[in-house]
């Protein structure tokens, strides 16, 4: 028979959430539109999207749990595990990769002591790889937080923990 | 049309086709994945790669993708240029790195549009040795399977799901090389078409779990040409058979009905046929023993010896095994089998269609409207393809908006970035509807407001058609807008049907239809069963009239066909007019209740074993055959009633003749196939394919001889691998297969183009010619739905899954059964004092308890309507548009499981 009567305000969202992303909502004419947008929000205030929260956004957004699923995976910096306080992004695409990628994401582990998409034991940091970052001309790179280090050497961990 | 040159020979293909689409309708073999002739391009999967030459002195020329580019007037490409084959070759490679190995075990294998296609370009040996990416897999429901790791990530899945079918819970998640294909968690698929994927997926990412059960190749089925009989649009099927056992179902292409696909209670519906609840053997009461012998003489005492007998015909029995029963009892003792309500429904029906001067359209044909009224259906449950249809139709404003801009019409992708344009799609139901996301307005009301509003909108129409009074301003607004929008429509259509069983909305549909302006108007209504529209043109008298000729002594014999009378008449009066009738035969399929009170039951074939004429909703007679003979002593219920004593008939098609010359309306059924049994220089058609194996073992643990295989007298088919397969009509070919195309894709060698009619035409046979004359409008406008305090009316919703009888009996549909709930409007639910699931006493006006069951809150359903699914033997004691009184139940007496020790 049809769906029974809908669920309580999107549950698992905050206030401050749930305001912040209709205020995002009300600049498109398809609210499906805010589907980045929101998903960032979420971040902003968990630095991840749980089940719930994306279950709670999509019902929010008027789209099924499978369509904004569809978004949230296609985005490298949209975290659908938990991750640390800072994410590393150290690029892995041809030029970086040529110039040592993989060998600068090893000495990060090494160093935090996690596996990739692992948050290290203090919490702060987790590593993981992503798609070119458009500096090429300064390859490797890497991703920190939201600051970029570019020319990375064997002596990653030094250059980018300042130790 | 333009010619151009291909590899050197000049050909004429249509203008503004794409190049792989005209390729194929040449009949060349070019490979690809993405592209679907229903869907378009999507230039994906980079496999339909050609060379294409700039002038008759290019020697060079450009690789380019066949399916997104457009035909030209002097073209010149190649198909085999060592480039674009090499091209071909590492492609597939590619796409085929992470494919694992597992053809043995896959229940793709064999009819495989990847393993086809990676054989034509000549990629025959892996070269790639790194890791594989796997996934894991979800559960997808009862229907499908989901196995991710052979995913070469075309894209067709969600393009015809979501974007063709519009179901939102399976989409694609990921990126690059880590795309998976699936829901947002395990749960069952939504969307009523999903069966299709298990053909318009290329490979074995989905495939049909219903079969996976008792799962066979496809080259050791034996298969017929059928029709499904699961609703009256009379989809076209190719059911599989191995060791006496229905497999699966998969579509059969039809170019004016289905196409390319099936919903899925045509497909997985089938469970019935090899249902427990089969009846195998006769019986006769009181007797433990019979054979067919005994059953037959039985039969025969009975008829010879009975005051006067009675015959009760059935909308879901063939057009031949109604007429046999009919010249058995005689014309005047031939009964419908239907009760007054749908009766009278099904004659105003009748009298439209054939008098009415409005065509009713193929569903190739609803795709085209303009415009689209639905009244009083929700059709996803009631006519499910049709929904699929409709569903392109709203596209059709955004194609002449790509038209305008010369975008062709294959440019999928561009076509959908123009936006959310839709033609306008309008719906008056009982209540929402799954086609409600695409309409452009919508108005709910009981059956007698929805005949109401659609008299007004033939009125703003057509100011002599008849005007209700007391509308509200909202109900003539609403009115108004629709009546403009089908005004200015080139190619409206008005779709309505027997759901609201209310002869006021045929009519209201048959006014505005009348009243449209355009010349290529269409009008279409959807039929409770599959032979409904036949069997009322046989004009017999309805049940009631059986049960009042009994019950006053008038006969005292009646023989059923295939017709369960609790689920069409009140128990109270089916049980008085069996017990009344001194004898009671029933032949049928399944077990049911009249069944089980005759006193002869003889054990019919259904539609897999023996072969009939149906009428479609359209008006399309279509002819099914046996996929395989029926276990002895089952038969045909056509032969039953015909081979008792010296009878006129002794071959189905002399039956279909003498229907066909009884009925004037029927004369052309007998075109519906090919009569003769011996069509191609005396072979017939063979229902095994060349490959069949095991024919000579598969009954060694019975007998070790190979016995004789059966005969078939009565079709053009034979039950063996022997035979004619050359110049047979496609439209009789039972297995579509050509050299190199394994997969149900090689019907494109069978189309006059691709994605276009049958080579030798569709099966069937209209019935229906344009009259050119009209009825006069009809003015009988009922009353509007006042609810009365503290009573409600029952509405019969159907439902795709919960409503049809035989499907209802497939245990996969079992699991997508809906809830058993009743739906009630908030406010009504409010002033009851329940809430969504509370149980809720319902009883008949004089407050004796009829049912109780859970509540279920609908908004869209108008106050004082009570809402339960259609055809549910459980709500069985309740009646459309019964008054019921409804109480709050008390909760269910828990078990006191805390009882003191």
């Amino acid at each position: 028979m049809k769906e029974p009567i809908e669920k309580p305000d999107f549950e698992g969202l905050s206030l401050a959430e749930i305001r912040e992303i209709k205020a995002g909502m009300s600049h498109y004419e398809d609210k499906t539109a805010a589907s980045i947008e929101a998903l960032k929000i979420i971040q902003k205030h968990r630095r991840w999207v749980s089940d719930e929260c994306l279950v709670a956004v999509a019902e929010l957004l008027e789209m099924s749990s499978a369509q904004l699923e569809g978004v949230a995976t296609f985005y490298n910096l949209i975290y659908r595990q938990p991750v640390g306080k800072t994410v590393i992004h150290y690029c892995n695409s041809v030029t970086c990769w040529m110039l040592g990628a993989e060998d600068i994401s090893e000495r990060l582990c090494r160093y935090l002591n996690v596996e990739l998409g692992e948050i290290s034991a203090d919490g702060e940091y987790t590593v993981l790889p992503i798609v070119c970052l458009g500096a090429c001309d300064h390859a490797p790179v890497v991703l920190v937080g939201d600051k970029l280090k570019l020319d990375v050497t064997e002596n990653a961990v030094n250059e980018i923990f300042g130790r | 049309m333009a010619r151009i040159e291909i590899d050197g020979q000049s050909y004429d293909v249509q203008d503004g086709d794409n190049l792989l689409s005209s390729c194929l309708s040449l009949g060349l073999d070019l490979p690809y994945f993405c592209w679907h002739p229903a869907m378009g391009s999507a230039g994906a999967c980079r496999q339909c790669a050609i060379i294409q030459y700039k002038d008759a002195e290019d020697q060079r020329g450009r690789l380019v993708m066949a399916c997104m580019t457009p035909v030209k007037e002097a073209m010149r490409i190649s198909i085999d240029a060592e480039q674009a084959r090499q091209f071909r070759s590492d492609n597939i490679e590619l796409l085929m790195t992470n494919h694992p190995h597992d053809c043995p075990v896959c229940e793709e294998g064999g009819e495989c549009h990847l393993q086809d296609m990676t054989v034509m370009t000549g990629h025959t040996f892996r070269r790639y040795r790194g890791r594989k990416r796997t996934h894991n897999n979800q559960n997808l429901g009862p229907f499908i399977n989901h196995e991710m790791n052979r995913c070469i990530a075309c894209y067709r899945c969600v393009r015809f799901y979501d974007e063709y079918a519009g179901g939102k819970d399976l989409q694609v998640l990921g990126m690059h090389n880590n795309v998976y294909f699936g829901r947002f968690e395990d749960g069952a698929l939504e969307n009523e078409f999903s069966g299709n994927l298990v053909e318009v997926c290329p490979t074995g990412v989905f495939t049909d779990k219903t079969f996976s059960a008792r799962y066979t190749r496809k080259w050791d089925l034996q298969t017929a040409p059928s029709i499904c009989i699961h609703c009256s649009l009379g989809c076209n099927t190719a059911p599989g058979e191995r060791y006496g056992e229905l497999r699966r179902i998969i579509n059969r292409y039809h170019g004016e009905i289905n196409g390319y696909f099936l919903c899925d209670r045509g497909r997985f519906g089938y469970g019935f046929v090899n249902s427990q609840k089969r009846i195998v053997m006769p019986g006769i009461k009181g007797q433990t023993e019979t054979t067919a012998e005994i059953a037959e003489n039985h039969f025969r005492n009975l008829l010879k010896y009975a005051k006067s007998v009675i015959g009760i015909g059935s909308p879901r029995a063939s057009l031949e095994a109604n007429f046999a029963l009919r010249s058995l009892v005689g014309e005047a003792n031939f009964f419908l089998g239907l009760e007054d309500a749908e009766h009278t429904l099904l004659n105003a029906i009748v009298e439209i269609l054939f008098n009415g001067g409005i065509r009713s359209p193929s569903l190739r044909e609803t795709e085209q409207a303009d415009a689209v009224l639905i009244m009083g259906e929700d059709v996803t449950h009631s006519a499910p393809r049709l929904a699929l249809s409709l569903r392109q139709a709203v596209r059709n404003a955004s194609f002449d908006m790509a038209h305008k801009m010369h975008i062709p019409l294959w440019q999928d992708a561009a076509i959908r970035q123009l936006g959310p344009i839709r033609s306008p799609l309008f719906i008056a139901s009982i209540c929402s509807t799954r086609l409600d996301d695409v309409a452009t307005g919508t108005y709910q009301g009981s059956p007698d407001d929805i005949a109401r509003f659609g008299f007004a909108i033939a009125h703003c129409l057509d100011e002599s058609a008849a005007e209700p009074v007391d509308l509200s301003e909202d109900e003539k607004s609403l009115a108004r807008s629709i009546a403009k929008a089908l005004k200015q429509a080139q190619r409206p259509l008005i779709v309505s049907g027997t759901s609201c069983l209310s002869v006021a909305v045929i009519q209201a549909a048959y006014n505005v239809a009348k009243a449209l302006p355009a010349q290529d108007k269409q009008l279409t209504f959807t039929l409770p069963e599959c032979n409904s529209l036949g069997l009322a043109i046989m004009n017999g008298r309805p049940l009631q009239q059986a049960f009042d000729s009994i019950n006053d002594g008038l006969a005292d014999t009646v023989v059923i066909l295939e017709n369960d009378l609790y689920r069409r008449a009140s128990h109270q009066s089916v049980d008085g007019f069996l017990e009344k009738a001194a004898h009671v035969v029933v032949i049928d399929n399944l077990e049911n209740q009249t069944v089980g009170r005759a006193e002869l039951v003889l054990p019919a074939a259904t539609f897999a074993e023996s072969e009939g004429t149906l009428v479609n909703n359209e008006g399309r007679a279509q002819r099914y055959f046996p996929v395989y003979p029926a276990a002895d002593p089952i038969r045909g219920s056509w032969q039953w009633l015909t081979r008792l004593e010296n009878s006129q008939w002794r071959h189905h098609h002399a039956l279909t003749a003498a229907c066909a010359s009884a009925f004037p309306y029927l004369a052309a059924i007998v075109h519906a196939a090919p009569q003769t049994d011996n069509i191609i220089k005396g072979s017939k058609i063979p229902r095994q394919p060349h490959r069949y194996s095991g024919r000579t073992a598969m009954h060694a643990n019975i007998k070790v001889s190979e016995p004789g295989q059966p005969q078939d007298m009565e079709t053009p088919f034979a039950f063996s691998m022997e035979g004619a397969m050359a110049h047979v009509q496609p439209a009789l070919l039972p297995v579509i297969w050509a050299p190199g195309w394994n997969s149900n894709q090689a019907i494109n060698k069978f189309q006059q183009e691709t994605g276009g009619h049958l080579r030798d035409g569709d099966a069937g046979a209209r019935l229906i010619k344009p009259s050119g004359s009209h009825l006069p409008w009809f003015g009988h406008i009922p009353p509007a739905f006042e609810p009365e305090p503290g009573l409600w009316r029952i509405m019969s919703l159907p439902h795709i899954f919960g409503s049809e009888e035989l499907s209802l009996q497939s245990t996969p549909l079992a699991e997508r059964l809906p809830d058993l709930c009743v739906l009630l409007n908030p406010q009504d639910a409010e002033s009851l004092g329940v809430d969504p699931g509370d149980p809720i006493e319902i009883c008949d006006p004089a407050r004796n308890f009829l049912l109780k069951f859970p509540v279920n809150i609908e908004k869209t359903l108008p106050r004082g309507l009570l809402g339960i699914t259609a055809g549910r033997p459980e709500f069985q004691p309740l009646k459309f548009l019964d008054q019921v009184t409804l109480n709050k139940a008390n909760p269910e007496q828990q078990p006191n499981s805390e009882a003191p020790l």
